[in-house]
């Protein structure tokens, strides 16, 4: 085990100590014993950035299954880096965070962050794995801690609720992938990531590709909550905000884009790859801005915002992929979608992080989170208020913020998606920077509203269940550190351009790269674009109450919620109505299912393997008197079923047993024949005694009533039976092994009762069985009828 | 139940029960050469039991035959279990019978059998379940 795979699995060995923290030092808020943990592993994350930058990639493994292929390979590229300093760096800020904004004395602590370590570890894991199978184990995790953490309030019902969507959707996914990773392997024979890339030119070709590629895009969709997978996103919100800020913003979300930007060199080969990718992503970044604004929940416009910034990392993702059809020449035209991708991956990680904590502090210090309570807080809240203009200031794409200099490489990289030569994107690609432009539009508004309608305006102090004041220092530590970021990466962006670079290696690896960021890159289209996004902008928000009425139009059970809650419920009625539907709890019916199955299978082999034979070479010559019990045998079974009370049916029955003792006689079994007529007598015996006990109320006699289908299946099983004796006689392939018996009976076990000997010692184990049996029915029967412990209590 | 004096039925079963007695006792010894066997002889013995159970009643019955019919079951099983494991302390497999001959005076030719010491379970098994059953039904109300 390397120092690397102790890192990884370091936050699930302390998750094991925690509660034992938590009992030990009661006076100590948890989360200082957990803070010292990420600090660490972003310094030691850090120590690689060098290494890493140079192009070198750092690889360890540890055997694990090693017959099936299966090991803890860890690969530490620039793209695996570039996340494993998020998850430790956003994940410090967010505990330290989560240390002023959770009370000691309220909350479950140890509870919370068990959770929240089992996550840090899974998340690490999936980011740095080589091998699938291993990425889907931690994948896995992360969404079973995302769903303990969602639902940590589990007192709330929405806390509740939301925690089962995510994990429906996100596990619906998970399986898809683990399908896609099944169908790799087939193609290649490998589970390891950079063994498959090698064969990219093989599994484009294969025919499992695109099942392959459906089923990995499934995963990563559900999991960044892309359209129509990204509705489980906004009701997550009911978890404690430092895990929305957490997970739901810069890191669980991000798996997907993980996922699709380290498959692009595998994938990325087909057309298909690239327009699911894009197409999905565009789809997602307007319908998530567009719906943001109709929110009166800040949270729930930051997780749309979420959604749509996700969707557009997404699209830019697809885009960039084109690069890997050209030569290494012309595709520098393309990758600058990736470059922006990556940049602006790390610049929402910043800025939204930022904008969670501040909601997170706006509630903390006000008691809501509506927009419509809120208002004028500037003044009583001036470093938080600092905090929202500068994040959402970026997020909306206004210079000299981060999010401006990715959202002018976002536009780039959309201009660029129509002259894509092949795909038909010439044509359908100018969709892309008119819907891109749009969605922008959206997110100016968005990010207006949640400035503005919190911090300006009216301040409303009788709505609000606190006095509100500005937060401690210590709940706004992170996000400070958080906005510093943005504002030094907007400022000096090329600091970030190596990183960019390499992470852009990992996913189109074999080309060479020189990102540089320009602040003032001339009076070009995309210029224009963000001021016509401004201009928009501004004009849409100024007039807001006139065209929001877009909204109502729209009805609530044609959303993809009310399409989610409706599925979930018919498949429950429709699972309902189905086993009510079948089983009837009525035995009759069981055994018309049991015998119909049988008559089916039985009969339909038959005929179709053409088994049925009928062979008399072998049959014995028939005696007169043979017929004669025949005949008896028949009219007695015959007669009970015609037969009015049950009391001639018992002797009727006893009839047809003596009869076939006299079977027994006649065809020389005298063991066979004396026990038969002994035991027929004890079960007539005990039928009478039945009888005699029925109770008095339901005793009337009835006959039976005649049901055609019951007919036609007793008749079946009969005919099918009769069919399968008569093929089984008539095909007998070898002799009978009798001889062996008959000839040692007496020789080996001194006997001449062949019967008895076999019975005793040639297959003496059966009769021990057997005795058994009998012994477990007769303590069977006894304890039915003596211990009656329910009859006792009823009286 | 019945509290009507039966006389000839009383005494004709002090005769036939032990006569059926007899006869089960021959169909058993003579299983392993003849039609019987520990089974049909268990039946044979539950059957004479149960005759006397008609002629008289179940506290009657339980003053002569003093047996708790399920342990009855349970040495059945002990005997046959421990006959069946025999083999195994002379390193057969499980289930090996030995036999002999032996040449008793009066009684001539003669064989000894492990199986049918078998055979003496599944007798006491077959006796001790049909009166375990008889009985408990019997005993319902």
């Amino acid at each position: 085990m390397s120092l690397l795979h102790l890192a990884i699995i370091s936050p699930l060995i302390l998750a094991i100590f925690i509660p034992f923290v938590h009992k030990t030092f009661p006076k100590i808020h948890t989360g200082w014993f957990l803070l010292p943990l990420p600090v660490l592993l972003f310094a030691y994350f850090l120590s690689f950035l060098s290494t890493t930058i140079n192009g070198q990639t750092t690889m360890e493994t540890l055997a694990w299954i090693p017959t099936l292929g299966i090991n803890f390979t860890v690969r530490l590229d620039g793209l695996g880096l570039l996340f494993a300093m998020l998850i430790t760096g956003i994940g410090a800020l967010v505990v330290l965070y989560s240390i002023y904004y959770l009370s000691k004395e309220k909350e479950k602590l140890n509870q919370f962050y068990v959770y929240l370590l089992l996550f840090m570890g899974a998340m690490l894991g999936v980011v740095l794995s080589d091998n699938l199978i291993v990425l889907y184990a931690f994948w896995e995790l992360t969404s079973f801690s995302s769903f303990l953490l969602i639902g940590y309030w589990n007192h709330r019902e929405r806390s509740r609720y939301g925690a089962q969507k995510s994990m429906l959707i996100t596990v619906f996914g998970g399986l898809s992938m683990l399908g896609g990773i099944i169908l790799l392997y087939l193609m290649t024979g490998t589970f390891s990531i950079s063994e498959a890339i090698v064969l990219a030119d093989v599994i484009v070709n294969h025919e499992l590709f695109t099942a392959a590629l459906l089923c990995f895009l499934l995963g990563a969709f559900t999991k960044s909550a892309q359209f129509p997978f990204h509705i489980w996103l906004p009701d997550a919100m009911e978890a404690p905000t430092p895990v929305s800020a957490y997970l739901h913003s810069a890191t669980m979300v991000k798996a997907g884009i993980y996922l699709v930007a380290r498959l692009t060199p595998i994938f990325a080969l087909s057309g298909l790859w690239i327009w699911l990718v894009a197409g999905i992503g565009i789809l997602t970044l307007f319908w998530g801005s567009f719906n943001a604004v109709k929110h009166t929940d800040l949270k729930g416009i930051l997780a749309y915002s979420t959604i749509s910034q996700l969707g557009l990392i997404m699209s830019l993702l697809g885009l960039g992929a084109a690069s890997l059809h050209y030569s290494t020449i012309d595709a520098g035209f393309y990758t600058v979608a990736v470059s922006a991708a990556v940049f602006h991956l790390l610049n929402h990680a910043t800025f939204k992080g930022s904008l969670f904590m501040m909601v997170g502090i706006v509630d903390h210090e006000t008691g809501t989170r509506d927009i419509r309570n809120l208002g004028g807080l500037m003044t009583i809240m001036p470093i938080t208020f600092t905090i929202a203009i500068i994040g959402a200031f970026s997020m909306a794409g206004l210079p000299p913020f981060n999010g401006f200099l990715s959202k002018e490489m976002f536009f780039t990289g959309m201009l660029r998606a129509q002259e894509i030569g092949f795909f038909n994107m010439g044509t359908l690609g100018i969709l892309f920077p008119i819907i891109a432009w749009v969605a922008s539009v959206f997110t100016f508004i968005y990010s207006m509203i949640i400035v503005f309608k919190t911090f300006t305006g009216k301040f409303q102090p009788e709505k609000l269940k606190v006095k509100p004041h500005e937060a401690p220092l210590g709940l706004l530590i992170s996000p400070v550190i958080l906005v510093s970021l943005v504002v030094i990466i907007g400022l000096f962006p090329n600091l970030v351009a190596p990183l960019i670079n390499t992470v852009m290696a990992s996913i189109l690896p074999g080309m060479e790269f020189d990102v540089h960021i320009y602040h003032w890159h001339g009076f070009n289209t995309e210029l224009f674009m963000t001021i016509g996004v401004i201009l928009a902008g501004i004009l849409l928000y100024k007039f807001m109450p006139k065209w929001t009425g877009v909204y109502t139009r729209m009805p609530e059970r044609f959303s993809f919620n009310s399409a989610y809650d409706n599925g979930l419920a018919a498949i429950q009625k429709g699972a309902n109505r189905f086993t009510n539907a079948y089983m009837t709890n009525s035995i009759r019916t069981y055994l018309i299912y049991i015998f119909a199955f049988f008559i089916f299978t039985l009969g339909t082999t038959l005929i179709v393997k053409n088994a049925f034979t009928l062979d008399t070479s072998n049959v014995a010559s028939i005696h007169a008197f043979e017929v004669v019990l025949v005949v008896i045998i028949a009219v007695g079974s015959i007669s009970i079923l015609f037969a009015k009370s049950r009391m001639t049916t018992i002797i009727l029955l006893g009839a047809v047993g003596y009869s076939v003792s006299l079977f027994y006689a006649i065809f020389r079994a005298p063991d066979l024949a004396l026990t038969q007529l002994v035991i027929e007598t004890v079960s007539v015996a005990l039928f009478l005694l039945v009888f005699y006990h029925l109770p008095k109320v339901s005793r009337h006699e009835e006959t039976r009533q005649f049901k055609m289908g019951n007919a036609i299946i007793s008749v079946g099983v009969g005919v099918v039976v009769t069919m399968i004796a008569l093929s089984a006689h008539s095909g007998k392939a070898f002799d009978s092994i009798s001889q062996y018996y008959i000839e040692n009976t007496y020789k080996k076990a001194a006997g001449e009762n062949m019967v008895n000997v076999i019975l005793v010692d040639f297959r003496g184990f059966d009769t021990l069985f057997e005795i058994a049996v009998l012994a477990i029915a007769a303590l069977g029967i006894f304890s039915l009828i003596k211990l009656r412990l329910t009859r006792g209590k009823e009286q | 139940m019945m509290k009507t004096n039966n006389v000839i039925l009383e005494t004709a079963t002090k005769v036939i029960v032990f006569i059926i007695l007899l006869f089960s006792v021959y169909m058993f010894f003579a299983g392993h050469y003849e039609p019987g066997g520990g089974f049909i002889g268990g039946l044979m013995a539950s059957g004479a039991i149960v005759l006397l159970l008609i002629a008289y009643d179940i506290k009657t019955v339980t003053t002569i035959l003093p047996f708790d019919f399920k342990k009855v079951t349970a040495v059945g099983l002990l005997f046959a279990a421990g006959t069946a494991a025999g083999g195994l302390l002379f390193d057969k497999p499980m289930l090996t019978h030995w036999f002999t001959y032996v040449n008793p005076p009066l009684l001539g030719k003669m064989s000894l059998h492990t199986a049918v010491l078998f055979d003496i379970g599944v007798f006491l098994v077959v006796v001790g379940v049909t009166m375990t059953i008889i009985q408990t039904i019997g005993e319902s109300e």
